[in-house]
């Protein structure tokens, strides 16, 4: 499904994602996970399509499409979707407005008509039980005045609304309480499924004991420097990012 | 060499004085205003209140009375677009500056409560004016307000009683028809409210839609008794040239004001919003909302100057203006001003001029909305905080067709809000 080659990427001038190798499947649930400033939301934000982020190599296919060429509205629509780390609040724009426009632009774009008002009601009402959302939050502002925890609910009810074939989950963990940690899981585990895909970011284990991954990737200063299944995530929690740190090869450090 | 534009307004009142209609106090104060006019001449840039609006474009115009104007093809089909569709309005229309009777419609109204047009009430009762016009709107410092009073000949009085609530908008439409002929309208209206209950309360909406020719000079004076709560809303969707100059007093303690303001521009407009909060009294209020929203090349004011006198104790204050430029050539220049001479008082004041937030950009981007349509949104977000002062809910939804017909992918938001 998502095919991430020898992917290189600069911020501001600074090389952050030094050549990243990365092949997911349909189905599988792909964690990543590194110290801070390893390059994990970078590469999230690069692959939703942040144009604050130059790419200067590599290459990353989604479903045979070169995903880097299209705009963040065609990534999209293709069935892309990350989840943000820090939500933006816009108000102004309700909840319901908002995700009924990012609805039909989906829908437009894959030739299907725009949907039933009332089958649009009836869709938010169940994806928003599935998180104990309020529905009257739909009539508030986008975001606006959310917690933490409501912002990261209503990433996760966008993506349960939105039913991508590849969700992006970045830090979603950061800020929750172990309630809402539970309720975001599961959210997640029930779209979880044969054919759509995800990329679990976060630099603490305990968001995989809910969503156990197939795959654990470790980044550190923008290379995957160990890949392993489950086991590995809990092997890091239990004794840090350090001992990866020693084993890596670690080539910037050997410059003067 | 040509008449400068001052010496033309000056000749034209001169030979039209004999026309012009009223008493013999109107008549000399016509004549005192025409006075201080030529005296005080066009504001310049030099100006302090006029520092960023520049009117050579104004002056060069060789403007005729709009009594001159045909006012052709007026008929109440073509005023349907500036009404507010199932709201239920008295309404009185002024076409070229002139009360048109057969356009207008008065729906029942409480007893005692007025609503003729001015040159009528100068007809039959001029007395009724005498202690009022004038009074409020002093032409003394401000050449626009003495030209106007020189020159009017119509406009709209209203006048409510004492104890006496009017549940439902009067509209008042004014519509400027001439297109090949250059024209002027000095319309002037007075409102006169009696206290209702414990207090009176006025709603005032304004909303200014002209063509892009058009120069639009406008003063409002609002004079506040006690307890007495006053709402003035500001839509402005520009001309060529929009100077709205609002000017409120508080002359007795516990009133309350609210200043809701919108300006809208394009292409080369300008948009120049000049706003004077006087607080003479204790324990008054007020709260002033001004939001700029500038495309284009245009051109964009907000002046804001609020004064708290010495025995003014107990004020609250609060003003905030908010620009968004939706282009590289667009400007803006925005002054709050804040002079405070009382010492038990609580004021703010706050200014911000921005462009879109590009992270929010990309956030609808991310969820599969195209890039202008994202924009577009963010646009009428920015403006709702102005729009959702409006609590009469056919003006809301007029307000939002004039605001989403300038952002056309924004369409649908009004009413799923």
């Amino acid at each position: 499904m998502l095919e991430i080659s020898n992917l290189q990427v600069k911020v501001g001038g600074k090389e952050i994602l030094k050549g990243i190798d990365l092949s997911i499947q349909p189905g599988e649930v792909h964690a990543i996970m590194g110290p801070n400033g390893s390059g994990k939301t970078t590469l999230a934000q690069v692959l939703a399509g942040r144009v604050t982020y130059e790419v200067t190599g590599g290459s990353v296919r989604f479903e045979g499409k070169n995903l880097l060429a299209m705009k963040p509205e065609d990534r999209a629509r293709e069935g892309v979707f990350m989840a943000f780390q820090y939500p933006v609040e816009i108000p102004g724009v309700s909840n319901a407005y908002f995700l009924k426009a990012a609805l039909n632009a989906i829908r437009k774009y894959r030739g299907l008509d725009e949907i039933d008002a009332m089958d649009f009601v009836t869709l938010i009402q169940d994806k928003a039980k599935l998180l104990s959302l309020d529905e009257t939050f739909m009539k508030r502002g986008l975001n606006e005045g959310f917690s933490g925890g409501e912002k990261k609910k209503n990433e996760v009810f966008q993506m349960a609304v939105l039913e991508p074939k590849f969700c992006i989950l970045d830090e979603t963990d950061s800020g929750l309480d172990i309630d809402a940690l539970r309720l975001v899981a599961d959210g997640i585990n029930t779209m979880r499924g044969p054919k759509r895909s995800m990329l679990v970011v976060t630099h603490y284990q305990r968001l995989l004991d809910y969503v156990v991954p197939d795959f654990v990737h470790v980044l550190v200063d923008g290379r995957i420097v160990k890949s392993g299944d489950a086991d590995l995530a809990r092997n890091l929690e239990k004794h840090g990012y350090g001992w990866i740190l020693e084993e890596a090869p670690k080539p910037q450090a050997a410059r003067p | 060499m040509a008449l400068d534009a001052k010496q033309t307004y000056v000749a034209e009142f001169a030979s039209s004085e004999a026309n012009l209609s009223g008493p013999a106090w109107l008549r000399a104060m016509r004549k005192s205003a025409i006075g201080r006019f030529e005296a005080l001449g066009f504001p310049t840039q030099k100006h302090e209140d006029w520092k960023y609006t520049n009117l050579a474009p104004l002056l060069r115009v060789p403007f005729k009375p709009a009594i001159l104007a045909r006012p052709d093809g007026v008929v109440a089909e073509k005023l349907e677009p500036f009404t507010f569709g199932v709201l239920k309005t008295s309404k009185l229309v002024f076409v070229n500056g002139r009360y048109a009777p057969r356009l207008s419609y008065l729906r029942t109204l409480p007893e005692g409560v007025r609503i003729l047009s001015i040159a009528d009430v100068l007809r039959q009762e001029p007395e009724t004016l005498e202690s009022h016009l004038g009074h409020f709107a002093r032409f003394q410092d401000d050449s626009f307000v003495a030209l106007n009073t020189a020159l009017f000949l119509d406009g709209a009085y209203l006048e409510i009683p004492k104890n006496t609530v009017v549940e439902e908008p009067i509209h008042l439409l004014f519509v400027s028809t001439s297109k090949e002929l250059p024209t002027v309208a000095n319309p002037r209206n007075l409102i006169r409210l009696g206290p209702a209950g414990p207090a009176s309360v006025l709603d005032h909406y304004k909303i200014q839609r002209e063509s892009e020719a058009a120069f639009h000079v406008a003063t409002m004076s609002v004079d506040q008794d006690r307890n007495s709560s006053v709402m003035c809303h500001s839509m402005s969707f520009g001309g060529a040239m929009v100077r709205n100059y609002v000017h409120t007093l508080f002359r007795a303690e516990g009133g309350s004001l609210g200043l809701n303001g919108l300006f809208m521009t394009s292409e080369t407009q300008q948009s120049d919003n000049y706003t004077r909060i006087d607080h003479a009294a204790p324990a008054c209020t007020s709260v002033e909302l001004y939001r700029g929203i500038l495309d284009g090349r245009s051109r964009g004011v907000f002046n804001g100057n609020i004064y708290v006198r010495k025995d003014a104790q107990k004020t609250v204050a609060r003003q905030t203006n908010k620009n968004l430029l939706l282009s590289k050539d667009a400007f803006v220049d925005s002054t709050p001003g804040l002079e405070i001479l009382a010492d038990d008082v609580k004021c703010n004041h706050a200014s911000t001029i921005g462009q879109l937030d590009e992270s929010a950009v990309f956030y609808l981007r991310s969820r599969g909305i195209d890039e202008e349509a994202a924009r577009h949104m963010l646009t009428y977000a920015f403006a709702s905080d102005v729009v959702n002062q409006v609590k009469v809910a056919p003006i809301r939804i007029r307000l939002d067709q004039l605001i989403l017909s300038r952002l056309p992918k924004g369409s649908g938001l009004g009413e799923s809000l």
